[in-house]
């Protein structure tokens, strides 16, 4: 198994999909549905596959040999001359527990964002042609492990989200589309610079004995494939790490969106059409914090633990600022995009405090955090679709109306608040807990705390004012879940439960490499601090 | 004598050039009224000319020197192989689009002059490319403007394409009346022309200083003209807008890389002291030629993004655009490294398959909407697929996102320039990047998003030009994915005479 392609067969996949898509007619809408409905199908299988096959004790990270089901091969090769040495790309995937989990949730959310797309009037050909070129480049950026690859999946996301938001969104969708469209680009240009920057930085012997630049992350995690002369390399004592850091943190925070970057994602979910905003909210956000972890934090280890306490400080101001400005919200749409801010506060500050704890529950509440809120975003799209409204205060007493369905959305709303037995409480504990064992960010952690409390203060609020109170008669009309919703809402909720109880389903995944990450970023501090 | 025999041997495409314009000149006055075969003799003469540049590649030798030990005239190089070969394909692919403008079609009977003069730019651009001697650089740089300015307005049937030509005469006229100055001064103070006679002058005895860079920069001043870099920029966006597209097109590709191959050789060339090891370069201390380029080109790049911002009409728009890239084309220079010479080369085969393919589109659409004005492209996504969807292709590689064609030429650039520790220069460049990301998505935005108020025409293109649309197209992807072969091409192609 661990030689057959498979994770190139998981990423392009969609690829042969849309290429099947677009050969189709306009006219030929069902066919055109069913084919995504199948690839992502088939993802979702090919993930599971991935998942009986992998092994636990294999921890990745840093060392190439135990990743997983690694594919490498030389891309581009140009052979050198005097004044300019072999350039040299690899083709190179691999999964450890850090992409193991995120790989299993891209393909879960996708999975029910097709369902979610189904009612999808406009266009459907360029629809789901654009749907599926999303969903390649999402696991490309969790299965590459050369930064230039990760850096072309990166950037192949904007177009289609581009175009998701702008041709399918709501009415301001043309300023919402743009705006991510150039915050997201910015970041990306902090972080091609900290690519080339590295890339003259570190070198890789070749099977001949000579010595080339490297874009591959596992390189540039080991200390010693760094120059003497790099502008990147700890040995050089003019270096420009610190800088590089704080850039490249900044490209991946946009991503987050960390606070004050953030101001993109609520005018982005609002206008975008449910399914986007379900994997704009359930994978995208991700990729901030996974880009941090997979390349920030190995290769900056030094940095980052000068930073520890301003990242767990910027964790806390999202988790208590995204909670306030939830509850200030009308939009009920808007209300879950802040609880997104507020909710990736919680795996900032996970990360903040490296105790295998924390990094644990910080991955987990990724996880998490995706199955929730897409769930969210649906719970959202199902009363929108019905109501053509997103005002909370136009509603009430929908609970009598669609019972079921409020049922669902009590559970879902429980888990985001970290009710004990559903999962939400399994990841924010586990972040706690680790945050408070580390004396540097204990004062964070205890302010950071206030954000359950917040956190249950806006659900809660937000709960009684949609679902209980008197009906207003507008809503008489209103019907409870379909066939398609049932598709949408039972997998989250089993899996949102499934979790609360039994955590270690998802956790088995990841301790090997977390602790590997830990274990690695205090040695490498070592070796670098006695550098300097 | 004996000596220019000899060298007639290195000039063999441009003899073949100069055979081809008089077959031309000849057949379309046998021919009269009948304009038919007009296209086929020039797509013929080209195709002859591409294979002796083809023949030439890899030479290296002075051509017209008086004896072989001195320096001559020309110098042929597989540097300027390399651009002959870039400016003869996008003539060629100028000619092809010439054939179905709707524009060059109206103006029928000027066909044969039209083509003509297109051999003069062709003739000229290839002296230029090669010319090693300050003379031969201003006849060269003269014969291509003298042609340019009358195709500039061949059309003859609206007032701006007349304003078009009347401005650039004017504009060029005073540029190359600053540049002759400046090689005159340059003249006066080394008692040569050859710009290879002058480095040596330059390298062993000390010139006066001042005069010396006043002169250059004069001549850096003609140069600048011709690559549209600030502060001489203020005709482009006019002339683009004004001139039949297809020789917007032409101009914003063959003569702007033309331009540039002439800035690299004569900076390179007269300026240089010695080149290290790793392929930079050491320039004669004048003055801090890095600061006064990276002044120029981060001027231009940031004028050029920043009032496209504004454009409503997308010929004026790609105008600034092209403005904004000889900026990022300029950084490859500023590097001073042969790295950022071939980034250069690379970054212009990449940006002439994107510039030529939108200024298509653009055409394309323009022959049947009859208007280039962004407010005729709302809703255009519905009714011409493929046509939008290629120039959203063509527009996103300009911007520079993968894995189109234009990332890579973005990324050599700021490779080149990162290894010259030049961090704040390519941040600023990067953020332009962001700056012109908005611009090009306006346009995706009108075609995509806006919903047209009028019913319009499903726009149908005939099966050539799909066939055209799609060898521009196939490129535009290709190389951002799989790019060895070009950087190969252009890594061998970097030689220059001497150096």
């Amino acid at each position: 198994m661990q030689n057959f392609p498979i994770l190139s067969l998981l990423t392009f996949l969609p690829i042969v999909g849309m290429i099947f898509i677009l050969s189709l007619t306009k006219r030929q809408e069902k066919t055109i549905k069913w084919i995504t409905l199948i690839v992502t199908g088939v993802q979702l299988l090919i993930a599971i596959v991935i998942l009986f096959f992998y092994n636990f004790s294999m921890a990745g990270i840093n060392d190439p040999s135990s990743f997983q089901f690694v594919e490498k091969f030389r891309w581009i090769e140009i052979t050198g001359l005097a004044w300019v040495g072999t350039i040299k790309i690899d083709y190179f995937l691999g999964i450890d527990g850090l992409s193991v989990v995120l790989v299993l949730l891209t393909t879960i959310v996708t999975f029910i964002a097709t369902f979610a797309s189904w009612n999808i009037s406009k266009s459907i050909k360029g629809y789901f042609a654009l749907f599926l070129l999303l969903d390649t480049a999402m696991l490309g950026v969790f299965v590459s492990l050369d930064f230039f690859l990760f850096y072309v999946f990166w950037e192949l996301m904007l177009l289609p989200m581009y175009f998701l938001i702008g041709v399918w969104g709501g009415p301001r969708r043309e300023y919402a589309a743009i705006k991510f469209f150039l915050y997201t680009l910015l970041g990306s240009v902090f972080i091609l610079l900290v690519m080339i920057g590295l890339y003259f930085s570190a070198t890789e012997t070749l099977a001949n004995g000579s010595k080339v630049f490297s874009f591959n992350i596992l390189t540039l995690m080991d200390t010693a494939n760094y120059t003497t002369t790099g502008i990147l390399s700890p040995f050089n004592p003019n270096n420009l790490r610190f800088i590089a850091y704080i850039a490249l943190f900044i490209g991946f925070a946009i991503k987050i969106p960390m606070f004050p970057f953030h101001t993109w994602l609520p005018d982005a979910h609002v206008e975008a059409p449910t399914a986007i905003s379900v994997i704009l909210a359930g994978v995208l956000l991700k990729m901030g914090t996974y880009g941090i972890l997979r390349i920030s934090y190995p290769i900056f280890p030094d940095i980052t633990i000068q930073l520890l306490w301003y990242i767990g400080l910027f964790g806390m101001i999202n988790i208590i600022y995204g909670a306030l400005a939830a509850m200030a919200q009308k939009d009920f749409k808007k209300l879950i995009a802040y609880s997104s801010v507020s909710h990736m506060g919680y795996v900032l500050l996970g990360m903040a405090s490296l105790t295998t704890a924390s990094l644990s529950g910080a991955v987990l509440q990724m996880f998490n955090h995706g199955t929730i809120t897409a769930m969210l975003f649906i719970i959202v799209g199902i009363i929108y679709d019905r109501a053509h409204t997103r005002d909370m205060d136009a509603f009430g007493g929908i609970a009598n109306q669609m019972p079921i369905y409020t049922g669902f959305v009590a559970v879902a709303f429980f888990a985001a608040i970290g009710l004990p037995g559903l999962s939400g409480f399994i990841s924010e504990a586990l972040v706690f807990v680790g945050a408070f064992s580390s004396e540097l960010i204990r004062t964070i952690t205890i302010i950071s705390t206030l954000g359950i409390l917040l956190g249950a203060g806006y659900m809660l609020w937000a709960f009684q004012r949609i679902y209980f109170g008197e009906l207003n008669s507008k809503w008489k009309e209103l019907k409870d879940l379909e066939l398609r919703e049932y598709f949408m809402v039972v997998p989250l909720t089993l899996i949102i439960i499934l979790l609360g109880v039994y955590p270690s389903l998802i956790l088995q995944f990841m301790t090997t490499s977390v602790n590997a990450l830990v274990k690695f970023m205090g040695d490498a501090q070592i070796i670098i601090s006695s550098i300097n | 004598m004996d000596q220019i025999l000899n060298s007639l041997h290195y000039i063999k495409p441009e003899i073949s050039a100069a055979i081809a314009l008089s077959v031309l000149v000849i057949i379309d006055l046998i021919m009269g009224k009948n304009k038919k075969y007009l296209s086929i003799v020039m797509i013929l003469g080209l195709l002859a000319t591409t294979y002796f540049i083809i023949e030439q590649f890899g030479n290296s030798s002075f051509a017209f020197n008086s004896d072989s030990s001195k320096f001559g005239l020309l110098a042929v190089d597989s540097f300027g192989s390399f651009f002959k070969l870039l400016i003869i394909l996008s003539s060629l692919i100028v000619v092809l689009f010439s054939i179905t403008s709707y524009e060059i079609k109206k103006a029928k009977e000027r066909l044969g002059e039209y083509y003509s003069l297109i051999w003069g730019m062709i003739i000229g651009m290839f002296f230029l490319v090669m010319s090693a001697d300050l003379i031969v650089i201003y006849l060269a740089l003269e014969l291509l403007s003298l042609s340019s300015y009358v195709l500039a307005g061949i059309t003859k049937d609206t007032l701006r394409n007349s304003e078009a030509s009347l401005k650039y005469v004017i504009y060029g006229g005073v540029s190359s009346g600053i540049m002759l100055f400046g090689i005159s001064i340059l003249f006066g103070n080394t008692g040569t022309t050859n710009i290879y006679e002058i480095n040596a002058l330059f390298q062993t005895q000390q010139l006066q200083g001042l005069v010396v860079t006043l002169s250059a920069l004069l001549i850096f001043a003609g140069i600048g003209f011709k690559i549209s870099a600030a502060p001489f920029h203020f005709w482009t966006p006019d002339v683009y807008e004004g001139a039949p597209i297809t020789i917007t097109a032409y101009l914003s590709v063959a003569s702007k890389a033309a331009g540039f191959a002439l800035l690299l050789r004569f900076t390179k060339v007269t300026l240089i002291d010695s080149i290290n090891t790793d392929g930079s370069w050491n320039l004669i201390s004048l003055i801090d030629w890095k600061t006064f380029l990276i002044i120029i080109s981060i001027l231009t790049m940031t004028l050029g993004n920043f009032a496209a911002l504004w454009q409503n009409n997308l010929k004026r728009l790609l105008a600034y655009s092209s403005i904004a890239h000889a900026g990022y084309i300029l950084l490859g220079l500023i590097a001073l490294s042969n790295e950022g010479l071939m980034a250069v080369m690379i970054y212009f085969v990449i940006y002439a398959i994107m510039n030529l393919g939108a200024f298509f589109v653009v055409m394309l659409i323009a022959n049947k909407t009859g208007s280039e004005e962004l407010d005729d492209y709302r809703g255009l996504g519905k009714v011409a697929p493929l046509l939008t969807v290629s120039l959203a292709i063509f527009l996103i590689s300009l911007t520079g996102l993968p894995p189109t064609a234009g990332f890579i030429a973005k990324l050599y650039i700021f490779l080149a320039l990162i290894n010259s520790k030049m961090i704040i220069v390519a941040f600023i460049a990067l953020l332009n990047t962001v700056v012109s990301l908005y611009y090009y998505v306006r346009v995706l935005k009108y075609m995509f998003l806006d919903k047209s108020e009028k019913e319009i025409a499903p726009i149908k293109i005939n099966f050539a030009n799909s066939i055209l649309l799609i060898v521009l197209l196939i490129p535009t992807i290709l190389l951002g994915i799989y790019f060895t072969p070009l950087v190969e091409f252009a890594k061998n192609s970097i030689a220059l005479l001497g150096f």
